[in-house]
């Protein structure tokens, strides 16, 4: 099979509107999480959320584009600009450029605005379209931020949207990578956002307590493997990463951030959004990705955990660890950068490929912030509070979602020409 | 090991019926589904008309804790679902889990059960919100549900380009057996008709402004004025050949190729040529290896735009040769349904070889000009491939190619 790199990265998150804002972010590990500025969160049981402070027309979009586009094809549009630059992808054959684009929820926050408008804030059931926007259909399917990005960067290769909720932006990355590996294209712009701090969403995760509501402290909030731990914050955000074929990389001497060695999804069968303590199908799809790259455990030197910071989730993913990898689990450094960067649902799992393929880069692992104590049931080391050098051949993430869906992935450093 | 993958059931819930005999049966007496909307007022709304399932009772589907907690997309969904492991006698608890997969295209998600929740927010507050919106509306909902609910715990996955998805997903559900897997539903259903998402569908420049069930989509015709909305879909159990033929399956058609591509001219307007459609085409004749001759239907996308129509007429004619291959429509008796459109035509055409007879498209004649050989009434031939297009708004192409079934190895 054909063997697929990262040769670009691109990153808008919360309290980091660049890749190396955005790294020197997490590296610092401080909480990008405030009370919540889009609306007046008062009547919400969460009211703090991890947001971008992001201007879409300062960051180089259309005037068009931005009327037509939710938020979540905004940040997607200027994290991906980011990422064909740093590949300087300029003279590509269009026709093999593909588009990959995770979202877990699309435009949410668009279709909330214009219902409120349309409906008269609630009040009527069978709503007038001609009172809201004339782009209402490209915010009900959320391909059209595919379309968006395929448009913007002339990518004439296959395009879709991967939309496994929580998953979405390894998938999308796993998506982008069977792709190449099978000859459907040369290079694919690969990354998934999301931009879900609106009413109905924070509602939503309100109703099942998933979120935190440390409303007081919000830069303590997230707190992943913290025996004090309540819950989730909820963040918005994007990243892009090019994925490219081996040669095709080295043909046009790009630079090579990492290697995408192995690719792998589970689903649990077990509940929408309840996990299984042992594990099981996330340390499957952890040990498949390993045999994908004919690895042993020990060659694992860091894990960006999916680390959500509710309780059953980070119990669940450090059964994960203890099964598929064994004794090495207690041996490798994991952390989740959700501690500084909140949970934006599928944008996260991109950005946390592009915080692994930066940790391969640069030899740091960024920490896991707020970790003080951690909970007696997470007994790994998660990297607390302070950032660790180390020279890092394999890193390994991870993800779970809605759905039962479970997903982990593996960068490797390139390999040497020969 | 043989990388060929087969289509061995197929669960059908959409205009033209629930389940594969009803649907196959309305289909080839040319009962179109297509129907006023009479669920509420849509004096406001530019369509009056839209395909629609109808007497689809969830509680004969679903159980009732389910019901709740779900949108009627994810009640098609999940009737389809059980309909096509049924048609493929594929009893799921009997094989290992981590071999079985769900692969769904979703363009819309849970739409009532959204607009019902922001409703209750915006006119009560946050504590009126259900506690199962989280886990009812999003796009993975249905993928979530039928991988619970039949234990199906290989790679499963969503994946949305509009009326071009469900192409999309069928490959990937081959993607997935050619890295081991042993069986994959995939598939899509859409729940496009309540207030909100028939709202949302109304800023289309190509829906039908015609307001009469039997000429408001003419796809191909002199006078088309654009598409109506419809609900439903199809699942399709697919499986490598190797395991279907030794387990003694009924194998309806292979899938052979398929393709993607897309325009990257103008989100908001149709491409000036047929360039990118016509790549995808021959992208997916290549995968199936064969040549055009070697097609004998075509499942046309048919937007029942006239520009829409003109580009697909073009990439039919530069591919096959003007009037050279039969071109069928049937989701003229579904009105266009989103997701749920390709997997149906991928029914459609697996059903067309399996029984050596294309489904005829109705209501419509089409315009000389385009020079296409348009079925409109079912014609009995001899199907050896048949060649399935679709289309997404902003500029998507996806083209699969079905072969009819053969025990022999790889051609």
């Amino acid at each position: 099979m054909r063997r697929a790199v990262i040769t670009g990265v691109g990153v808008v998150a919360p309290g980091g509107g660049s890749r190396e804002e955005f790294w020197q972010r997490i590296v610092d590990g401080r909480p990008a999480i405030r009370r919540i500025s889009r609306f007046d969160p008062e009547p919400f049981r969460s009211q703090i959320a991890a947001e971008c402070d992001f201007d879409p027309a300062a960051s180089g979009l259309t005037p068009r584009e931005v009327r037509r586009t939710d938020r979540f094809v905004q940040l997607a549009l200027v994290a991906a600009d980011e990422a064909v630059a740093d590949a300087e992808l300029g003279g590509v054959d269009r026709d093999r450029l593909g588009v990959s684009l995770g979202t877990a929820v699309g435009s949410t926050i668009r279709l909330e605005d214009e219902y409120v408008v349309a409906s008269d804030h609630g009040r009527n059931w069978v709503v007038d379209h001609r009172h809201a926007l004339p782009f209402l259909y490209q915010s009900l399917v959320p391909s059209s931020g595919a379309a968006e990005l395929a448009t913007r960067f002339g990518a004439h290769g296959p395009a879709a949207v991967v939309s496994t909720g929580c998953t979405s932006g390894i998938d999308a990355i796993g998506h982008a990578y069977s792709l190449v590996q099978d000859d459907e294209a040369d290079v694919v712009l690969a990354g998934a956002s999301d931009a879900p701090i609106s009413p109905i969403t924070v509602a939503c995760f309100d109703a099942i307590r998933a979120t935190s509501p440390r409303n007081a402290e919000p830069t303590a909030a997230s707190r992943p493997f913290d025996n004090d731990r309540q819950g989730f914050v909820l963040g918005e955000g994007a990243a892009f990463l090019v994925v490219e074929e081996l040669g095709h990389a080295r043909a046009r001497g790009a630079r090579i951030y990492c290697e995408v060695t192995g690719y792998a999804a589970r689903a649990n069968g077990y509940h929408m959004t309840g996990l299984r303590p042992d594990g099981f199908e996330l340390g499957e799809a952890i040990a498949d990705v390993l045999h994908q790259a004919r690895l042993d455990p020990s060659d694992v030197g860091y894990i960006s955990a999916h680390g959500s910071g509710t309780r059953q989730n980070d119990r669940h993913e450090t059964a994960a660890y203890k099964r598929a990898l064994g004794e090495a689990a207690r041996k490798v450094p994991i952390s989740s950068i959700k501690s500084v960067v909140g949970h934006s649902l599928g944008a996260i799992g991109s950005i946390e490929m592009a915080a692994c393929a930066l940790v391969l880069q640069r030899g740091l692992i960024p920490p896991t912030a707020n970790l003080h104590t951690a909970d007696p049931e997470c007994d790994l080391d998660y990297t607390p509070l302070v950032a660790r050098e180390a020279v890092v051949q394999h890193a390994l993430s991870v993800g779970s979602g809605f759905g039962g869906f479970q997903s982990a992935m593996l960068f490797g450093k390139p390999a040497e020409e020969s | 090991m043989s990388r060929a993958a087969v289509i061995t059931g197929i669960g059908v819930v959409a205009p033209t019926g629930t389940g594969v005999d009803e649907h196959w049966r309305n289909s080839l007496a040319g009962i179109s589904g297509i129907r006023p909307i009479d669920e509420f007022d849509v004096s406001a709304l530019p369509v009056a008309v839209a395909g629609q399932v109808a007497g689809f009772d969830q509680t004969g589907w679903v159980e009732h804790r389910l019901i709740v907690q779900t949108d009627r997309w994810t009640w098609l969904a999940l009737a389809a679902a059980r309909l096509a492991l049924d048609d493929a006698g594929l009893d799921p608890r009997k094989a290992p889990p981590l071999g079985l997969s769900v692969v769904t295209a979703s363009g819309s998600g849970g739409n009532l059960f959204g607009q019902r929740e922001i409703q209750a927010l915006w006119s009560t507050g946050p504590r009126a919100v259900s506690a199962y919106q989280s886990i009812g509306w999003f796009y993975a909902a249905s993928s979530g549900q039928i991988s619970i609910l039949h234990q199906l715990k290989g790679q499963c996955g969503v994946l949305v380009a509009d009326g071009a998805g469900g192409i999309d997903a069928a490959w990937q559900a081959r993607r997935i057996l050619a890295r081991g897997g042993d069986a994959v539903l995939v598939g899509g259903t859409e729940a496009p008709l309540s207030p909100y998402a028939l709202a949302c569908q109304s800023s289309q420049r190509t829906l039908s402004a015609g307001g009469d069930a039997a000429t408001a989509y003419r796809p191909f015709a002199a006078d088309a004025t654009g598409g109506v909305p419809g609900e439903g879909g199809a699942m399709l159990v697919v499986e490598p050949r190797h395991r279907a033929y030794a387990r003694g399956a009924r194998v309806y058609a292979e899938l052979a190729g398929a393709a993607a591509t897309h325009d990257a001219y103008d989100p908001e307007e149709p491409a000036p040529d047929c360039r990118h459609l016509t790549r995808a085409i021959r992208q997916a004749l290549d995968r199936a290896r064969c040549g055009p001759d070697d097609v004998d239907v075509v499942f046309a996308d048919g937007a029942g735009d006239r520009q829409l129509d003109r580009l697909e007429a073009a990439a039919l004619g530069e591919v096959f040769g003007a009037g050279a291959v039969p071109v069928t429509v049937p989701k003229t008796m579904t009105g266009r349904l989103c997701s749920g459109a390709a997997p149906l035509d991928l029914g459609w055409a697996a059903l067309a070889l399996h029984h050596g007879v294309i489904p005829p498209s109705v209501n419509v004649a089409a315009d000389p000009g385009y020079g296409l050989d348009l079925v409109v009434e079912p014609r009995p031939a001899r199907l050896r491939r048949a060649l399935v297009v679709a289309r997404g708004s902003g500029g998507f192409n996806s083209a699969a190619v079905l072969a009819a079934a053969s025990p022999e190895a790889d051609r």
